[in-house]
């Protein structure tokens, strides 16, 4: 198949960026999203043009590295799937793709559709862990999980942190990220210990770089692991009583 | 060069907690007066750097990523083992010693497979602790699945993603202490040498992938956790970033690489589709519980898979191995799969693949059954292949997964340049010449939070109040200037091909003479073709772009330049192995039956190459394998 590629190309964080025009020729439909931009780069190098830089590692779906917005969508049309996972018998011949970075001011534009992600780690820093030293662990089985605290934890869990939420979400917010993040320790016996102060410190970094959540949804809707906005009350709810408690020991 | 193993002369069952005790140790408060690097933070890296955090020492890690979190341990999908024996089945740490010994076709070393069973355990411990989320029972305790051919259920999950959340659990661990401050975190970083000074490991030179900046970083110990080589191949299984550039750099600065011809080839991939695919996707090895392997047995058959007759069909590993069918180990199904497909009984558009084929058991247990088991699979496939599972059967074709060899270490994890210890796939030293199902995670944790932090303090107690190499020192200088030299060589030497054809032209060499099988004809015709490439290369590759920002063409060219001198390497390995054990299957040492034939008496040694320079014979060294322990038998699955 043949397509008309629009691609966001960026020198550099501070430069001007500009769409320009490519023509995507002999694609294979079994070819996945990214191997199409693969071919392009390839045509582009022998051409003596710079390649488009995108980012993407595994593509297996899992690692969370890639992530495009395809004719305005986050990881493209089809539900559930991150673009790695995309592949080209989604598109007709002669279609035209418009191929963004992940637009929002807590991820900067590294270099054409390579954007810096860095705030997340920061917010996993604030808490997103259990205080456990290595080798002071009692055996696994003294810690009985039920099946469904376990299987919900698993749920939020799952998500690979690959910020399509931010990108789909009309405010640039990372609520769905973090509550993830917090669900899956909060939900579990070994995550009590720290459950308010976690909530609290990772809510409250998460704010200094991303914007606010007016509950459209979009993020769920974007989610290539299907995680649910459910966890986005149960975080507030957690953070709104580790508030209080931060008050009243004040 | 002589290889100490500095293995203890003691009892298996007692010798890692009489070793501890003999290691000299580093008093707490002294612990922040050393410097550690750590490079890679897939799962032995991100828990070494997090255990060594906690106890004290100051660590500097670097990662490639964005994020430590994309480290590619985060694709395992099948589980971990541990002798837990929660179900009352007879399992125990000498019985997870013995099937891994044996399952290595015994060329791994006795003493550090004993040491990864014996702390097999801790490994669950810590990660319940930490919150993974593994799979439970009704009852609330941990649940456990069979894998890889194991007759007790040993091998903990969640869901499809156990590498990832084993990784996040570490990834996790990590990021507390870089807020405690004792890790400081370096990403989208790449080590592109290792400094020497006085014959010891005294830091690394980097470059940051953003800025293009080349910086050195001392310390008093260096570990690399940097993974596999597969990607050699060109097409397999691993990320594609993966790649053998910082432990190919300490081989050249005096690291001996151990075993590199032994390449686990994985037998459930999905097979290519075009010359243009970029790599190959695992699915499941669980699915052979359930899914029946055959091709046509007429070459020339065009009937749709569904309109075969049974008569028509060859199960071939069903009729070659009527006890273990469809579940013989990796390296036999992969190396029958093969032979169909060479025989021209391939079957899909291009004919490169087997079918697996799940009709009998979606009649037998139900279609609902079979998706609840393996839905999320079968969904995968479709995705990838525009076919459905549950109506024409799965193609599969074997892929480079796994790579056995690796840095040569010691018992103590270390290499045989002082202060560089390799941990993790990157080392060669548990798993023999195959690796079973769901032992890889447990090396990477075993190295990372139960190992390497104690025989690091052995090294470094002796060195308390010796300050680092400054990095002014001549060694980093002209480190940084060799770094900075082949960058600058890359981007003017302006050639008319791109680095990723002269990796695919490698890779199809290794692939055909150095994959499945292989030949005395072949590995020659394959050390004659490889330097030809190497040195076209050289003079003909087109990086385009500037070394002073992102450039992944620039990234990939030395990486691929690696790939080149190590796939050389990994030909002469499999030459001069002239016995088949394992993933390595040499065509003149194979049964009456076509079965692989070990050598014990002429190759039961682990081989550990020397590097002499560029276009120079590398020197070989054996360290010889005892078996004291595991009576070695032939491997058959009839």
């Amino acid at each position: 198949m043949n397509l008309t590629l629009r691609v966001w190309r960026q020198t550099g964080p501070d430069a001007p960026g500009r769409f320009e025009t490519y023509e995507a020729t002999d694609v294979s439909e079994d070819a996945s999203f990214l191997e199409m931009l693969d071919q392009v780069n390839e045509q582009l190098t022998n051409a003596g043009e710079e390649p488009i830089e995108f980012a993407h590692d595994c593509r297996e779906g899992i690692c969370g590295t890639c992530g495009l917005m395809i004719n305005g969508q986050a990881h493209g049309p089809e539900r559930a799937t991150a673009t790695c996972q995309l592949h080209m018998r989604k598109f007709a011949d002669g279609d035209e793709i418009v191929i963004e970075p992940w637009r929002a001011a807590g991820f900067p534009v590294v270099k054409d559709l390579v954007v810096d992600r860095s705030a997340f780690d920061h917010i996993v820093e604030a808490g997103g862990y259990i205080s456990v030293d290595t080798g002071s662990a009692p055996d696994g089985n003294l810690i009985p999980v039920p099946k469904e605290t376990a299987d919900l934890a698993m749920d939020a869990a799952a998500c690979i942190a690959c910020g399509a939420c931010v990108a789909a979400c009309p405010n640039g917010a990372a609520q769905l990220f973090t509550a993830a993040k917090v669900a899956h320790l909060n939900a579990l016996p070994q995550g009590q210990p720290e459950r308010y102060e976690r909530a609290v410190g990772m809510v409250d970094t998460m704010e200094q770089y991303f914007g606010s959540c007016t509950n459209m949804g979009e993020c769920e809707a974007a989610c290539p692991k299907g995680i649910s906005i459910d966890f986005i009350a149960w975080m507030n709810k957690d953070y709104r009583k580790g508030k209080m408690r931060t008050r009243r020991s004040a | 060069m002589t290889l100490d193993s500095k293995i203890p002369d003691a009892p298996l069952e007692t010798m890692w907690r009489d070793h501890k005790f003999s290691m000299k140790l580093v008093n707490p408060n002294n612990k922040r007066k050393f410097e550690v690097i750590v490079v890679g933070t897939g799962l032995a890296g991100a828990s070494a750097a997090a255990t060594m955090g906690e106890l004290g020492y100051r660590v500097k890690v670097f990662t490639f990523h964005d994020s430590p979190r994309r480290a590619h341990s985060i694709a395992a999908q099948g589980g971990i083992n541990a002798a837990k024996d929660y179900h009352g089945e007879g399992d125990s740490v000498y019985r997870l010693f013995y099937d891994t010994v044996k399952g290595g076709d015994y060329r791994s070393r006795e003493a550090n497979v004993y040491r990864l069973a014996e702390v097999s355990n801790n490994i669950i411990d810590q990660c319940v602790a930490q919150g993974v989320p593994f799979a439970r029972e009704y009852g609330g305790f941990l649940d456990n699945r069979s894998f890889g051919g194991a007759q007790v259920r040993r091998t903990f999950y969640a869901r499809g993603q156990t590498g990832q959340q084993l990784l996040l659990g570490a990834y996790q661990a990590l990021a507390r202490q870089v807020a405690a401050g004792t890790v400081e975190l370096v990403t989208k970083s790449e080590m592109l040498d290792l400094v020497v000074v006085d014959g010891k490991a005294a830091g690394v030179v980097v470059r940051d992938l953003v800025t293009g900046e080349i910086s050195s970083h001392s310390a008093h110990a260096v570990v690399l956790a940097t993974g596999g080589y597969a990607n050699a191949f060109f097409l397999s299984t691993n990320a594609m970033a993966s790649n053998v550039t910082a432990a190919w750099r300490a081989h050249r600065k005096g690291a001996m690489f151990a075993n590199p011809c032994f390449t686990q080839i994985h037998p459930t991939a999905i097979p290519s589709s075009d010359e243009f695919q970029s790599k190959l996707t695992l699915m499941s090895e669980s699915l052979r519980n359930d899914g029946r392997i055959w091709v046509p047995k007429d070459p020339d058959e065009t009937r749709t898979a569904a309109d075969v007759p049974e008569e028509d069909r060859d199960y071939f590993l069903e009729r070659k191995y009527p006890a273990f069918g469809n579940l013989v180990p990796r390296d036999v199904a992969s190396r029958n799969a093969k032979e169909q497909v060479d025989a021209g009984k391939g079957v899909g558009p291009l004919k490169n693949g087997v079918y697996l084929d799940f009709a009998a058991a979606i009649q037998r247990l139900g279609r609902d059954a079979v998706d609840d088991k393996y839905g999320n699979l079968f969904e995968m496939y479709e995705r990838i292949t525009g076919e459905d599972p549950f109506v024409t059967p799965m193609r599969i074709y074997p892929a480079p997964h796994y790579t056995m060899g690796g840095l040569w270490v010691d018992y103590h994890l270390q290499t045989t340049i002082p202060g560089l210890f390799a941990i993790g796939e990157a080392n060669f030293s548990d798993h023999g010449a195959n690796r079973l199902g769901a032992s890889a995670l447990m090396q990477g944790l075993a190295d990372g939070y139960f190992i390497l932090p104690y025989t690091i303090g052995d090294y470094l107690a002796p060195m308390l109040g010796q300050p680092k190499v400054d990095t002014s020192a001549s060694e980093f200088v002209q480190a940084e200037a060799t770094v900075r030299d082949q960058t600058e060589q890359f981007l003017k030497t302006g050639g008319t091909r791109s680095v990723d054809w002269y990796h695919r032209e490698l890779g199809k060499i290794m692939w055909d003479y150095c994959g499945m099988a292989r030949n005395r004809a072949g590995l020659e015709k394959a050390l004659s073709e490889i330097p030809t490439l190497r040195e076209e290369f050289w003079k003909n590759v087109r990086v385009p772009g500037s070394g002073n920002t992102l450039n992944s063409s620039l990234e990939k060219a030395g990486r691929v330049a690696d790939f080149f001198e190590l796939s050389e390497l990994m030909c002469r390995d499999a030459l001069m192995r002239e016995e088949s054990c394992g993933g390595h299957f040499r065509e003149e040492s194979q049964t009456d039956e076509g079965e692989a034939k070990r050598d014990d008496e002429n190759f039961s040694f682990v081989a550990a190459w020397e590097w002499q320079g560029l276009d120079k014979e590398p020197t070989l060294h054996k360290e010889a394998l005892e078996f004291k322990n595991v009576a070695l038998t032939q491997r058959s699955y009839k």
